[in-house]
C-alpha cells in the first residue's frame, strides 16, 4: 500500500467534470446535511401550514369575508386566494433560510467553503451549489405545503401544477439574492437579525398576502410593489384559478422575479470566488 | 514542480511576502521556517492557488495558478492551518464529500477510504462525527482527506503546532511515511525540530523574507557553530558577564535571560567560563541547531519574535 505517491488516483482526479457538474456535488454534499436534520425539516414542513391554515386561514378568512363581503376577494374562496400566497411565502422563508444559514457557516463558522474551494472546484460553482440544494428543499416544503391545503380541501389537484412551480420559483429567485447578500456579510448577528425584521416581516403584512393589496392604504402600498413575494402572489393567484391579471403586469412581476434571482447569482458567484481567495 | 520569482502579497498597504524567490523539485521535502506573521500561511495559500498573488511570477506544476487554478489544486493535498473538517458529517464522509470535488467516482473511494483511515490511524473512528474527536486525530482527518486524490504535491501549514509531544510523534512518524514513499512535501513550521526531522532543504522566513536557504544541516554549518554553551547568571548580571567572556568562543548572543556562546567544542568553552572564577546559576551545552540559526539571521528567537 502506498499512500500519495502511486497514479492511481491521480488517474481518476476528472478536473473537466467537475468543471461541468462541480456544483452537483455541492448540492449533494448540502442536501446530505439537511438530511441529518430530517426530522426538523419535516416537523417544519408539516407544521407551518398546518398552524396557518388553521389559525389564519380559518380566523382571518371570517373576518376578511365579512369586511369585504363575498366579491370582495373577486368572489374566490378565502383559502383559494390565501394559497399562493401562503405557498410562495413558505418557499421564500425555506429559500432564505438554506442560503443563509449555509454561507455564513461556510465563511464565518466552521469556514468550509474554504474546504472546498481547496478542491477542484470554484467559489461560483459552491454558489450555486447551496443554491441548488436550497431549491431542492424548498420544493420538497412547497409540495407537503400544497398537500396539507389539498386536505383541508382548499384547492383543487390540478393546481399542483402551477401553484408548487410557481412558489420554487419564487423561492429560487429570493434565495439567489439572500445567498449574494450574505455572501457580503462580515458577521452573522446583523443579517440574520436585520433579514427577519426589517425585511420579512413587513413583506410578509404588506405583500397582499392575508387581502388584496389595493384595500391597504397607499402609503403602504408600495412595499407591496417591490416586494417579490407580492409580485409572486400575483402570479400564483392568476395562474391557479385565473384572477384577472392584465398580461403586462404578468410580464413585469415575471421579470421583476427573474432579474432578482439572475443579478443574485451573479453577484454571490463573483462575491463567493472573491471572497475565498482573497 | 513549483517555482516562485519574486512573488509578492500585500494586503492593503501591508506587504506579507515580499518578493521571495524559491522551488521545489518532485520528491523533495521542502520547510518554510519561520516566527508567526513571517508569512508562511499567505506563501501557502499563493501556491494552493487560494489565494490570489499581487505580484510576481509563479507556477506550480507548470501552470499558473491565476489562470488555471481547479486543474492545480486538482493535484494538491492541502492541509491548511486551520482544521476545517465538517464537524457535523462523520470521519468517513468527510473523506467521502472531499474526495467527490475532485471528481473521484465511488468505486475508486471506497477502498481509498479505508487506506486513508488506516493511514490515519482512525478505523475505529470511520463513523464518528468529527466533533468527538481529539485535537490530533482531528489534524490527521485533515492530512488523510488531503491525500485522497494522490496529490502530485502535499502542503501541510503547521500540522503540529498546538498538539501535545505524543500527538505530535504520530503525525512526525505518518509524515515521515510519505516522505519515503517519494511524495512532495512542503511543509511550514515554527518548530525547529520539525524542520529538522522532516526537511530536506528548506527556506527561513522572516516579516514577508527569505532570509536563507539550504539543508538544515548545512544552515547550521553556515550560519552557526557546532555546539552552543547556554549559561545563566540571573538577568541582571548577563549583561555585564557576556562583556568579560566575549574573548570566549566563535561568537555570542546576548538574550534578556540567558547568554549563549557559540563554539566547536562545548565541553571546553563551559570550562574556560568557569576557569575565571564565574559560577552560572544553570548550563547548557547543546548541539546547534535552526533555532541557533535564526537567532543569528534575525537576533530574535523563533518563539518571541
Ligand atoms: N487576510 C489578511 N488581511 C490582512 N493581513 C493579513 C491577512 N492574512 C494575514 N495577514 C497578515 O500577514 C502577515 C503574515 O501572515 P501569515 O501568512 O498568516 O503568517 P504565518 O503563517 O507565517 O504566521 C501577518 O502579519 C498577518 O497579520
Ligand atoms: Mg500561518
Amino acid at each position: 500500500m502506498s499512500i500519495g505517491t502511486q497514479p492511481t488516483g491521480r488517474l481518476h482526479v476528472d478536473v473537466r467534470r467537475v468543471g461541468r457538474i462541480g456544483a452537483l456535488y455541492v448540492a449533494e454534499y448540502r442536501l446530505r446535511n439537511m438530511w441529518k436534520w430530517k426530522r426538523a425539516v419535516i416537523t417544519d414542513g408539516l407544521g407551518n401550514p398546518v398552524l396557518y391554515l388553521a389559525s389564519i386561514g380559518l380566523g382571518v378568512g371570517s373576518l376578511v369575508n365579512a369586511s369585504l363581503g363575498p366579491q370582495g376577494l373577486g368572489g374566490v374562496p378565502y383559502l383559494l386566494f390565501l394559497a399562493p400566497a401562503l405557498m410562495a411565502a413558505a418557499a421564500m422563508q425555506g429559500a432564505m433560510t438554506e442560503a443563509m444559514f449555509p454561507t455564513l457557516a461556510g465563511f464565518l463558522w466552521d469556514k468550509g467553503f474554504f474546504a472546498m474551494r481547496s478542491t477542484a472546484l470554484t467559489g461560483g460553482q459552491i454558489a450555486d451549489g447551496v443554491l441548488i440544494a436550497a431549491v431542492c428543499r424548498v420544493t420538497f416544503t412547497t409540495a407537503v405545503y400544497w398537500l396539507v391545503l389539498r386536505a383541508f380541501g382548499a384547492v383543487e389537484w390540478a393546481s399542483a401544477l402551477t401553484l408548487i412551480p410557481v412558489a420554487v420559483f419564487a423561492g429560487a429567485c429570493w434565495g439567489a439574492l439572500m445567498l449574494a447578500i450574505t455572501a457580503h456579510a462580515k458577521n452573522d448577528d446583523a443579517i440574520i437579525s436585520i433579514a427577519m425584521r426589517l425585511v420579512i416581516m413587513p413583506m410578509f403584512l404588506f405583500s397582499g398576502t392575508f387581502y388584496p393589496l389595493s384595500t391597504l392604504p397607499i402609503s403602504v402600498q408600495w412595499i407591496g410593489w417591490i416586494s417579490p413575494l407580492w409580485h409572486a402572489t400575483e402570479l400564483g393567484r392568476w395562474l391557479s384559478y385565473g384572477m384577472p391579471l392584465p398580461s403586462w403586469q404578468v410580464a413585469v412581476s415575471f421579470c421583476y422575479l427573474v432579474l432578482m434571482g439572475s443579478v443574485g447569482l451573479l453577484v454571490a458567484r463573483r462575491r463567493f470566488e472573491q471572497r475565498l481567495t482573497a | 514542480m513549483i517555482t516562485a520569482r519574486t512573488l509578492t502579497k500585500a494586503y492593503g498597504e501591508f506587504i506579507a511576502v515580499d518578493g521571495i524567490d524559491f522551488s521545489v523539485a518532485p520528491g523533495e521535502s521542502f520547510g518554510v521556517l519561520g516566527p508567526n506573521g513571517a508569512g508562511k500561511s499567505t506563501t501557502m495559500r499563493m501556491i494552493g492557488a487560494t489565494l490570489l498573488r499581487t505580484s510576481g511570477e509563479l507556477s506550480i506544476l507548470g501552470k499558473d495558478p491565476s489562470i488555471d487554478g481547479p486543474a492545480i489544486r486538482a493535484h494538491l493535498g492541502v492541509v491548511p492551518q486551520q482544521d476545517n473538517n465538517d464537524t457535523e458529517l462523520t470521519v468517513a464522509e468527510n473523506l467521502y464529500i472531499y474526495g467527490k470535488y475532485f471528481g473521484l467516482p465511488r468505486s475508486y473511494l471506497t477502498p481509498k477510504i479505508d487506506e486513508l483511515l488506516a493511514f490515519a490511524q482512525l478505523e475505529d473512528k470511520r463513523d464518528a462525527k468529527v466533533d468527538s474527536l481529539s485535537g490530533g486525530m482531528k489534524r490527521r482527518l485533515t492530512i488523510a482527506r488531503g491525500l485522497v486524490n494522490d496529490p502530485s504535491i502535499v502542503m501541510l501549514d503547521e500540522p503540529t503546532t498546538g498538539l501535545d509531544p505524543q500527538a505530535r510523534h504520530i503525525l512526525w512518524d505518518r509524515l515521515f511515511r510519505l516522505k519515503e514513499d517519494g511524495a512532495t512535501l512542503v511543509i511550514t513550521t515554527h518548530y525547529m525540530d520539525e524542520a529538522e526531522q522532516l526537511c530536506d532543504r528548506l527556506v527561513v522566513m522572516d516579516r514577508g523574507r527569505i532570509v536563507a536557504e539550504g539543508s538544515p544541516a548545512s544552515l547550521i554549518r553556515q550560519y552557526a557553530s557546532r555546539e552552543v554553551v547556554e549559561v545563566r547568571f540571573g538577568s541582571g548580571r548577563n549583561g555585564e558577564i557576556a562583556a568579560s567572556i566575549s574573548d570566549i568562543g566563535d561568537r555570542m548572543e546576548v538574550l534578556p535571560d540567558r547568554i549563549l556562546v557559540y563554539a566547536d567544542q562545548g565541553e571546553a568553552t563551559l570550562q574556560a567560563i568557569v576557569a575565571r572564577g564565574l559560577m552560572p546559576l544553570t548550563s547548557l551545552v547543546r548541539r546547534c541547531s535552526l533555532e541557533d540559526v535564526f537567532l543569528r539571521l534575525t537576533g530574535r528567537t523563533l518563539e518571541d519574535a
